[in-house]
């Protein structure tokens, strides 16, 4: 399968700011929240469809989320994670002793799903990520 | 029906006093002047879905509801046991709760941390070290001629912010950017219809023009209107309304920040990009900065959570400084919760320090990196939490949430957030700014009162009154502890 490198970038978005006030168990959270967004170019090289489920893995994770091609590019290389559980499966928990992880620039990969691999709900994701429901 | 007018919104460090809310049978029906997530969170806030209205206790793997009598009982006793105790959360509630909670953490010998942490607590660190030379918003709407906005996404995270205090607004000395964008969007317009036309003719596909250009607009200099430009890691939206808008490379803003004070103080970079940035627009920016009669520099956690952290608010503290010697200038963090601000003045008010403060020695003790609530989780150190008005499940890397998890967790929240469905117990609050009063400090320093505009649900507490009764309860357990001993 086709991997490609780039650089993961995370942040708010103004659906995540909207999903989260509807509540963190709405279905708007649930899909302002978990996507990544790709440059136009990077997704066509990895043969990968807006909409399509994902896998961004870094050294301290990996995650599937559903694609969605940037209207914020030409950012290519860059991929960007809105804020929340899903990004933080993979995001960079090193705070270099200032108290703050590195949520920004992080090294790391992206490669289409496989048929087997689909996003999972926030109930499934905290249940794999902490064994509680 | 009655409208309660110049209501403080409770969600983003911009906190807007001018929200106007229609009250009908003790529900908000209607929601005036707010942004998306301001009307989002008026108007979904009592959704029993996604709401706690009931206290609730785990037992056998499952959150059971319970009486308050027990759930403050059990918080009380988790506390109490603990050797090394997690308060954290803090900047979505009001002062008085904040306060509230500070004596609680010297009374368990805890450590409390607000989100600044995991936000601007770089710049905090920063601003201790440099020193800052800022001014209230206010001040911002009326006078400033050059906004730049680095690192940060109003649009998306403090969406009213160029409306009501920078670019889009009309100050009394300073005109707004209003006008030159209108034109810029007309003709962007324009081209798109012009570029659809010949699509459907041609059968073509067409991209739509961005409207900020890449060319450096050469009368920049000379507007008389505020001018906006945006900095950072990929075209935001906001970056669609500036007058120019500067791509940096991610993780390089240091060197960015540090080649502009070289231009600041007439020096020559021999490179030909910085960051990948032509030298000549650094150098056109850096003398739009100069020329300008009053400068702002609002930055957002762009520069705080990428490499270099605090050390990029150093060199954008500098910046301004150095700038200072020419012009006017001033810099703001763009706080992210209405009261993250507040958190940090009750914390200095009452311990001397801003956030991660530790009381386990018996004294205030401060040492992010150390005492930061993502260090301690992500080195298992601490052995209980409470969590109040946020949610670090959903939002602290993996490993720091599992530990937050993996010993007894309570958490005050009205809504169902991931950290309450986690939980050991959870003690159901009142929306504070809808269903409570309060105090709240904006972004830049301003105290403004929250207002409650409906009845809460029955048998809801406010955060103040939850932690007091926790307070009264470990009180008493240490005590009859004493007693015992005795």
């Amino acid at each position: 399968m086709q991997k490609m490198k780039v650089t993961l970038l995370s942040g708010r978005t103004i659906n995540q700011g909207t999903g989260k006030e509807h509540g963190k168990t709405s279905q708007e959270y649930y899909e302002s929240v978990a996507i990544c967004e790709v440059d136009t170019n990077d997704l066509d090289a990895l043969g990968i469809k807006d909409g399509a489920n994902i896998k961004v893995s870094t050294e301290f994770g990996s995650i599937i989320v559903k694609a969605k091609e940037s209207i914020r590019g030409p950012h290519p290389g860059i991929i960007y994670m809105p804020y929340g559980p899903w990004i933080n499966a993979v995001a960079n928990p090193t705070t270099h002793s200032t108290g703050m992880p590195s949520f920004k620039g992080i090294h790391a990969e992206i490669e289409p799903a496989t048929s087997a691999e689909r996003v999972l709900p926030l109930h499934e994701l905290l249940k794999q990520a902490f064994g509680k429901e | 029906m009655p409208i309660v007018k110049n209501v403080t919104c409770p969600i983003c460090g911009t906190f807007c006093d001018d929200i106007e809310l229609t009250v009908k049978k003790n529900k908000v029906v209607d929601v005036k002047n707010a942004c998306a997530m301001g009307e989002a969170k008026f108007l979904n806030y009592s959704d029993p879905h996604h709401r706690n209205l009931n206290p609730l206790i785990r037992r056998n793997g499952t959150l059971v509801e319970t009486s308050w009598t027990e759930a403050i009982k059990k918080s009380a006793k988790i506390l109490a046991e603990a050797s090394y105790p997690l308060l954290y959360g803090w900047s979505s509630t009001c002062c008085e709760a904040i306060s509230a909670g500070i004596e609680l953490a010297e009374e368990i010998g805890g450590v409390i941390d607000n989100t600044s942490s995991v936000c601007h607590g770089p710049s905090i660190l920063s601003i201790q070290d440099v020193g800052i030379s800022t001014c209230t918003l206010g001040q911002i709407r009326h006078r400033a001629d050059l906004i730049i906005y680095w690192g940060s996404d109003p649009y998306s995270a403090h969406p009213r912010h160029l409306e009501r205090y920078t670019a889009f607004t009309e100050g009394r000395f300073q005109p707004s950017e209003w006008k030159r964008y209108v034109s810029r969007l007309r003709g962007v317009i324009g081209k798109k219809k012009l570029e659809r036309a010949s699509q459907l003719a041609l059968m073509e596909e067409f991209s739509v023009p961005p409207i900020t250009g890449n060319q450096f607009p050469p009368t920049l200099e000379t507007e008389k209107e505020r001018k906006l430009i945006v900095i950072d890691a990929r075209r935001t939206h906001s970056a669609e309304f500036a007058d120019y808008f500067v791509q940096v490379e991610p993780n390089k803003d240091y060197e960015l920040l540090q080649a502009m004070r070289m231009l600041v103080k007439n020096e020559e970079l021999e490179v030909e990009k910085v960051a990948g940035v032509p030298v000549g627009v650094l150098e056109k920016i850096v003398d739009v900065m100069i020329g300008c009669k009053f400068g702002v520099l609002f930055f957002g956690v762009g520069l705080t959570m990428s490499s270099g952290k605090l050390r990029n608010i150093d060199a954008a503290l500098a910046l301004t400084r150095d700038l200072n010697f020419a012009t006017k200038f001033v810099i703001m963090p763009m706080r992210g919760h209405f009261n993250v601000t507040g958190a940090n003045m009750v914390s200095i008010w009452q311990t001397g320090y801003p956030f991660s403060v530790d009381f386990s020695q018996g004294f205030p003790f401060y040492n992010p990196g150390e005492t930061s609530a993502v260090d301690i989780l992500s080195r298992d150190e601490s052995d209980a939490a409470l969590v109040i008005a946020s949610d670090p499940v959903a939002n602290f890397p993996r490993v720091a949430a599992q530990n937050l998890v993996k010993n007894p967790l309570i958490v005050i929240d009205p809504e169902k957030s991931a950290t309450a469905l986690m939980a050991d117990v959870v003690l159901p609050s009142t929306f504070v700014g809808i269903e409570a009063e309060g105090i709240a400090y904006r972004m830049d320093g301003v105290p403004l009162p929250l207002k409650r505009v409906v009845k809460p649900p029955k048998g809801l507490l406010s955060d103040e009154e939850i932690l007091r009764r926790i307070l009264r309860e470990v009180r008493k357990l240490k005590r009859s502890q004493r007693r015992s001993n005795a």
